[in-house]
C-alpha cells in the first residue's frame, strides 16, 4: 500500500476519533438541556451563549479536583478501571461506515475508519471488554456499594449481550455479511431493516439501553440504593472518564442502531435524482448524523419518561422475555427468507 | 458473496485509533494527577460507608446467583458464536441448514427450560 493512501486513512480515522469525542462532549450538555426542556426549566445557560461552554467548564473543574484514592483500595486496579472503560469506548467507533465513498482523482475514499469484513464482530468484541472497566473499578475501590454496583453492572451487561447478539443474527441472515457497509448496501437494495425486522429492532434497542447502563436499566448506579454504584469512590478525572465513556457508548450504540436497522447513510430515492457522487456522499453523512442525533435524543427522552426497573424485573425481562423472543425472531426470519426464496424463484 | 481478501495492513488504522485513545487516557490521568490538590488524612482516605465508621472491608462473598448467571452466559454465548457463521452463510445452506439449526436451538431451549424450572433465574 502506498504512503498517501495510508496517510488518508490515518486522517479519516483521526476525524472519526475527534468527532466521537466532540459529540460525546456535547451530549453531556444536550442531556441537561433536554432534561431541562422536559421538566419545563432552562438547563445550564450561564457558560457562554445557551450554555455552549458548559462542557469545557466541566472538564476544567474535573481536572482541578483532588485526585482521591481510598487507602484500602487496590491502587493500580483503581486507576486501570476507568482507563479501560474509556479505552474500549473510544476504540469501538472504527468500523462504523459514516458515509459512502468519496472519489477524489479517481481514488475511492470510504468514510469509515477501517473497511474490514468482520465489522460487527469487532464492535461486539470491543464493547464486551468494557464490562471489565466497571468490574475492575468497582472491585478495586474496596467499598461495599462499589462492589454491589460492579457486580450488578457485570451481570446486567452479560445478560443483555445474549439477547443483543441473537437479535443481530437475524440481520446477518438477511444481509449475508458481518460487514456493516454490506448491511447498509443490502438495506439500500431492499428496504430498511426496521421494516423487515421490527421485533429484532425493538429487542436490539432495549438491549442497547441496558448495555449503556441508561435509565430504565441504570441499576448499577442507582443512587437511592447504592450511592454512586461502581463509581462511589471515584472523583476528579477518573470519575470524568467513567461518565464520559458512557456518553461515547451512547453515541456508538446510536450509530449502530441507525446502521443496522435504519439504513445507515442511506437516503431513500436519493440515487434517482442523479446528483454528483460526492454530493450524494455528503448528504448521506448528514442523514446518518441526523439519525444518530435522533437516537441520542431518544436515549435522553426515555430517561425522563420511564422509571427504573427493579433488579429481579430487569433479570426476568432479559432472560425470560428477550432471549426467547430473540430466538423466535431468528426462526421466523429464517422461515421467512426460505419461504420468500421458494415462492419468488 | 464478496471475494475481497483483507491484508493485515487493512487493520493498521486500528493501531492509529488505539494510540489516539490511549494517548487521551494517559494525558487526562497524568494532567489531573499533576494539577489537582493533594491533602490526605486518615478519616478522609477511609472508604465511604454512609457517613458511619466502616465495618470490615468489601472483600466479602456475594450471592451465588451472580456466578450462575455468569456461567449461563458463557454457555449461551458459545451457542451464539456458533450461529454467526451459520447466519452469514444462511442462503447457501438453505433448508437443510435451517432444519439443523432449529434442532440445535431446540436442544438449547430444552436446557434453558430446565434452568428456568430449576429456579436459577428467580430473584427474591
Amino acid at each position: 500500500m502506498e504512503l498517501t493512501s495510508l496517510i488518508v486513512r490515518g486522517l479519516v480515522i483521526f476525524t472519526v476519533f475527534a468527532v466521537t469525542l466532540l459529540i460525546a462532549t456535547y451530549s453531556t450538555l444536550a442531556e441537561r438541556k433536554i432534561a431541562g426542556f422536559l421538566q419545563d426549566r432552562l438547563g445550564p445557560d450561564r457558560a457562554g451563549p445557551f450554555g455552549i461552554l458548559q462542557p469545557l467548564a466541566d472538564a476544567v473543574k474535573l481536572f482541578f479536583k483532588e485526585e482521591f484514592i481510598p487507602s484500602h483500595a487496590n491502587k493500580w486496579l483503581f486507576i486501570v478501571g476507568p482507563s479501560l472503560a474509556m479505552l474500549t469506548a473510544l476504540m469501538s467507533s472504527a468500523v462504523i461506515p459514516f458515509g459512502n465513498e468519496f472519489s477524489i482523482d479517481g481514488q475511492l475514499i470510504p468514510v469509515q475508519g477501517i473497511t474490514v469484513n468482520i465489522g460487527l464482530l469487532y464492535i461486539f468484541g470491543v464493547v464486551s471488554l468494557g464490562v471489565y472497566g466497571l468490574m475492575i473499578g468497582g472491585w478495586a475501590s474496596n467499598n461495599k456499594f462499589s462492589l454491589l454496583g460492579a457486580i450488578r453492572a457485570a451481570s446486567q451487561n452479560i445478560s443483555y449481550e445474549l439477547a443483543m447478539g441473537m437479535s443481530i443474527i437475524a440481520v446477518l441472515m438477511l444481509a449475508g455479511s458481518l460487514d456493516l457497509r454490506q448491511i447498509v448496501i443490502d438495506q439500500q437494495d431492499n428496504v430498511w431493516n426496521v421494516v423487515r425486522q421490527p421485533l429484532g429492532c425493538v429487542i436490539f434497542i432495549t438491549c442497547a439501553f441496558a448495555e449503556c447502563n441508561r435509565t430504565p436499566f441504570d441499576l448499577p448506579e442507582c443512587e437511592q440504593e447504592l450511592v454512586g454504584g461502581y463509581h462511589t469512590e471515584y472523583g476528579s478525572m477518573k470519575l470524568g472518564l467513567y461518565l464520559f465513556s458512557e456518553y461515547i457508548n451512547m453515541f456508538v450504540s446510536s450509530a449502530v442502531i441507525a446502521t443496522l436497522y435504519f439504513g445507515g447513510y442511506d437516503v431513500p430515492y436519493l440515487s434517482t435524482l442523479g446528483l454528483d457522487k460526492n454530493i450524494e456522499t455528503i448528504i448521506g453523512i448528514v442523514a446518518l448524523f441526523g439519525k444518530i442525533f435522533f437516537f441520542i435524543f431518544f436515549f435522553m427522552w426515555v430517561r425522563w419518561t420511564l422509571p427504573r426497573f427493579r433488579y429481579d424485573q430487569l433479570m426476568n425481562l432479559g432472560w425470560k422475555s428477550l432471549i426467547p423472543l430473540a430466538i423466535l425472531n431468528l426462526i421466523l426470519t429464517g422461515g421467512g427468507i426460505l419461504a420468500w426464496e421458494h415462492f419468488t424463484k | 458473496m464478496e471475494s475481497t481478501t483483507y491484508l493485515p495492513s487493512d487493520y493498521l488504522p486500528i493501531i492509529v485509533q488505539f494510540a489516539a485513545a490511549i494517548g487521551f487516557v494517559i494525558f487526562s490521568m497524568v494532567l489531573s494527577h499533576a494539577i489537582g490538590p493533594k491533602r490526605h488524612s486518615k478519616v478522609k482516605d477511609a472508604q465511604w460507608e454512609s457517613g458511619i465508621a466502616s465495618v470490615g472491608d468489601a472483600r466479602t462473598p456475594v450471592s451465588i446467583k451472580y456466578f450462575l448467571i455468569a456461567i449461563l452466559f458463557v454457555l449461551f454465548d458459545v451457542e451464539v458464536i456458533f450461529m454467526y457463521p451459520w447466519a452469514v452463510n444462511f442462503r447457501q445452506l438453505g433448508m437443510v441448514g435451517f432444519i439443523e439449526m432449529v434442532l440445535f436451538m431446540s436442544t438449547l431451549l430444552a436446557g434453558f427450560y430446565y434452568v428456568i424450572k430449576k429456579g436459577v433465574l428467580n430473584w427474591e
